[in-house]
């Protein structure tokens, strides 16, 4: 991790005193609604900052503003915009256009929207370098190729001719960033350039980002939700919530010394930054029950194959009753086949799985429907798993009418109280849920795997459509709830840092298989797989606080 | 170590900016919704509208142009165009309801059953509605009619059948889409049978694309029917249905233009209004 450390500590002092970009008291509204007030900040020639905030911030529209990619329907109402020491906020269209692409680089959060995939990669090349005025096709073709290599793609001819559902998403952003660098920019907007990525791949392209920015003498302007990224990438932060700034600085100091309660909100809630956050509950916890419960769920030697592909191959673990348990892994490991088989969505080629005493897999549909009284699924967003045209209190409702479960007044009765355990007022039961927030949505789905009072709770990537802020409370919540019910959560997610704060033991996937496991202590204490170190460097090294000296030393990871 | 367990206040603002929305319709769709409700009302109480009666002949008045007294003219018995009109509304349009009424349902239902079973329902079902887009539309209505009988109800009924390929389509759909999303998963997770994710969850979501498509199809049924009117295959006289009036204000084009651009007037208005309903509908979806 040193390199990450000297990058944090290098902030150019060269170019320091040049601004490239600057930009003073903007508003923006939408209508009526007025989402960014009054923002300034300067970015420096060669300098990376990073707008950071969550959804509904502003961030964005901060970046379209500067880009001039502003939908219909928004208006600039003040502020001025300079770069390279000209104003740019107030002048026309065609005065803007040539400086987009040429000057002003853009790389799109989602690779797999941003390129047409009826053509080829080499087509729409061809588009970025026509910018370069080149005298033929052909240099044209040269300096794409050249470009391909630069952002280490392997094989540039290949990637060329290929189109892009043949690319992966971490090779798809490399060729968008080559193609917004290609026509040699003075500043890349990159708005949440990795968001789509998986953690490996992301590490790979911030290191990208980095080498540029050095090579090429770039100026990077970052749209991240992610506060530890943006700590350990950027040499300066803007804090935004809301549309306005909440703090902005240097991002050493920023980190070492927030000034905004919501910069101290979002540093507490960052699970990479705060590893030990739940620490004093699972060791309270595992003095209580020194006694072993024994295991809820075992998971033997099961195999899935789709047509010749594998997606679970011989993969075992067991989870503790009351404990958490953890699969991680990227896209593609098999983590989202191993819970659809322990569902009962999927059937498994081979293999046992046993839930409480008995074993699942071979089930008739209705022995299923018994299992599954016992083992509830929470889904990874909350905005596709909730029927829009349902009301809470039914929604909630759903299992206890489906199982037929006690009289009217009683499951009215367990509806409210469910509704109450995960924190929610009463009231929201007459709401639907495009009335409610990501983080409320999320809520009714746990309150409905709660209202059978299962003993497991299955939690496919709970959070990780949700605002950090939001996901925090959401983990604080599934905390509260398996002390006070002593649930057993299997806790699904390619996000380590989170695995760490919530989960005692951990098993590891990759390509279908268990590569590692054993608990959260060893694993990430002590990994021994190259494939569990390479996802543990992923994490973003951030510059450790202490929170009673307020000193700056180095994160072990 | 706090549990960040934060109960957001149900807003009352929800409720008055609900309120808002409707004041704030465009403008076009507010003057469609108008013009689509005196339409109705015309069907529903046409001697609210006019005091002459739309069959007695007054042999005097025979060819007036368009005045204060007689908005539409009259006709070559000296009867009040617009009276003609209004009285022909009810045939017109609530006929156009029920083909469409026919097409939903009957579309619907094939639609549902071939998105929701899949397989060989999909594969039956499919072939017979290309066989049902194959044939103009226009064509296939004229044909049933003429087997079924000449009068306005047959008329609907084959407008209705012309209609249901179109439904069936949308419908098997919309229901594929829906029947793939996570919370029709989660319901059979919380042991929904079939019917109850089919009837509660795939069929309240699938209805709005439909709906709107239903208010398209009812602009095209006036049309069809006022088509097939015209064509002298509808009501004989002295019924007024619209394409009937334009049929016959066609024979004195010369001497009584007005005979034939108010009726075909209103048709076009009230279809245009019921398209732009149609589009917006889908667009707040």
């Amino acid at each position: 991790m040193a390199t990450q450390h000297e990058l944090a500590h290098s902030a150019p002092d060269a170019a320091t005193s040049e601004t490239l970009l600057g930009v003073e008291g903007l508003s923006v509204a939408y209508g009526d609604q007025q989402v960014v007030s009054d923002v300034s900040f300067t970015l420096g020639r060669g300098e990376s900052l990073a707008l950071i905030g969550e959804s509904g911030s502003g961030k964005t529209t901060i970046a379209r503003t500067v880009l001039r990619l502003l939908p219909k329907g928004a208006r600039i109402l003040g502020g001025r915009m300079d770069f390279d020491g000209r104003e740019i906020a107030g002048i026309s269209d065609r005065a803007f256009r040539p400086l987009r692409g040429a000057q002003l680089g853009f790389v799109p959060q989602d690779p797999g929207n941003a390129l047409n995939p009826v053509r080829t990669i080499g087509v729409q090349a061809h588009e970025t370098a026509r910018l370069l005025k080149l005298k033929s096709r052909g240099e044209e073709r040269e300096r794409i190729l050249e470009t391909f290599a630069e952002v280490g793609l392997p094989d540039p001819k290949r990637i060329y001719r290929s189109h892009p559902h043949e690319l992966s998403g971490g090779m798809l952003q490399r060729v968008l960033i080559g193609l917004a660098v290609m026509p040699r920019p003075s500043l890349i907007v990159a708005d949440e350039p990795t968001s789509g990525l998986d953690v490996t791949i992301q590490k790979v392209v911030l290191d990208l980002f980095e080498e540029l920015k050095r090579s090429l003498g770039l100026s990077l302007l970052f749209i991240t939700h992610d506060l530890a990224i943006a700590a350990e990438r950027a040499d300066h932060l803007v804090v935004l919530k809301d549309g306005v700034v909440q703090e902005h600085g240097p991002s050493k100091s920023v980190f070492a010394n927030p000034k905004s309660d919501y910069t101290r909100e979002l540093q507490a809630d960052v699970p990479a930054i705060n590893p030990n956050r739940y620490r004093s509950i699972h060791l309270a916890r595992n003095t209580a029950e020194r006694n072993a419960l024994g295991s809820q769920i075992e998971v033997r030697s099961v195999s899935k194959t789709f047509g010749d592909v594998v997606a679970v191959d011989d993969v075992s673990f067991a989870v503790q009753r009351g404990k958490t348990h953890a699969l991680v892994g990227e896209s593609g490991s098999g983590k989202t086949t191993t819970v659809r088989l322990l569902l009962g969505l999927e059937h498994a080629d081979g293999g046992e799985i046993v839930v409480g005493d008995g074993v699942v897999n071979g089930h008739s549909r209705s022995q299923w429907r018994s299992v599954r009284r016992h083992l509830q699924l929470v889904y990874q967003n909350p905005f596709t798993s909730l029927d829009p045209t349902w009301r809470v209190g039914r929604i909630v409702r759903e299992p206890l009418d489906r199982f037929g479960v006690g009289d009217k007044d009683e499951r009215r009765e367990r509806v409210a109280e469910a509704i109450r355990s995960v924190g929610l007022p009463e009231e929201m039961i007459a709401r639907k849920p495009a009335n409610l927030s990501g983080g409320q949505r999320q809520r009714v789905a746990i309150a409905r795997a709660l209202v059978m009072r299962p003993e497991v709770l299955v939690l496919d990537e709970p959070t990780s459509a949700l605002d950090v802020t939001v996901q925090a409370e959401i983990i604080d919540l599934l905390f509260r709830l398996q002390s006070e019910l002593g649930l057993t959560y299997l806790f699904v997610s390619h996000d380590l840092s989170l695995v760490r704060q919530l989960a005692d033991t951990v098993s590891v996937l990759h390509d279908g298989r268990v590569v590692e496991q054993g608990t959260v202590e060893k694993i990430f204490a002590n990994p021994e797989n190259p494939y569990t170190q390479a996802l543990l460097q992923a994490i973003p090294a951030v510059p450790r606080v202490d929170q009673s000296r307020r000193v700056l030393d180095p994160a072990p990871v | 170590m706090s549990f960040a367990a934060v109960p957001q206040p149900a807003g009352p603002r929800l409720l008055s900016r609900r309120r808002l929305r409707v004041l704030a319709l465009p403008p076009t769709v507010l003057l469609s919704f108008v013009i689509v409700a005196i339409v109705l009302l015309w069907a529903l109480f046409p001697s609210l509208f006019t005091s002459h009666s739309p069959v007695t002949a007054v042999p005097t008045q025979k060819f007036l142009p368009i005045s204060s007294a007689h908005w539409f003219g009259t006709d070559y018995l000296g009867r009040d165009n617009f009276t003609r009109v209004i009285y022909g509304t009810r045939s017109s349009v609530l006929n156009a309801f029920v083909a469409v009424g026919i097409g939903l349902l009957v579309g619907g239902v094939f639609g549902l059953l071939a998105g929701f079973l899949g397989g060989i329902t999909d594969a039956l079902i499919g072939r017979g509605v290309d066989v049902l887009l194959a044939i103009p539309g226009f064509l296939l209505a004229v044909v049933l009619v003429v087997s079924l009988g000449f009068n306005t109800i047959n008329v609907a009924i084959a407008t209705g059948i012309t209609m249901t390929a179109i439904f069936a389509r949308i419908m098997r759909a919309e229901t594929l889409k829906i029947r793939q999303s996570v919370f029709v998963e989660s319901s059979y997770l919380q042991g929904g049978s079939p019917l109850f994710v089919l009837f509660r969850h795939i069929l309240p979501n699938a209805y709005r694309s439909v709906l709107a498509l239903a208010v398209l199809q009812l602009g095209n049924a006036i049309i069809i029917i006022a088509a097939i009117a015209f064509l002298g295959y509808g009501s004989p006289p002295p019924a007024s249905d619209w394409g009937l009036l334009i049929s016959n204000g066609a024979n004195y084009q010369q001497i009584a233009p007005w005979l034939i651009y108010c009726p075909a007037a209103v048709v076009v208005i009230t279809v245009l209004s019921i398209n732009r309903i149609s589009r917006w509908l889908r667009n707040t979806n």
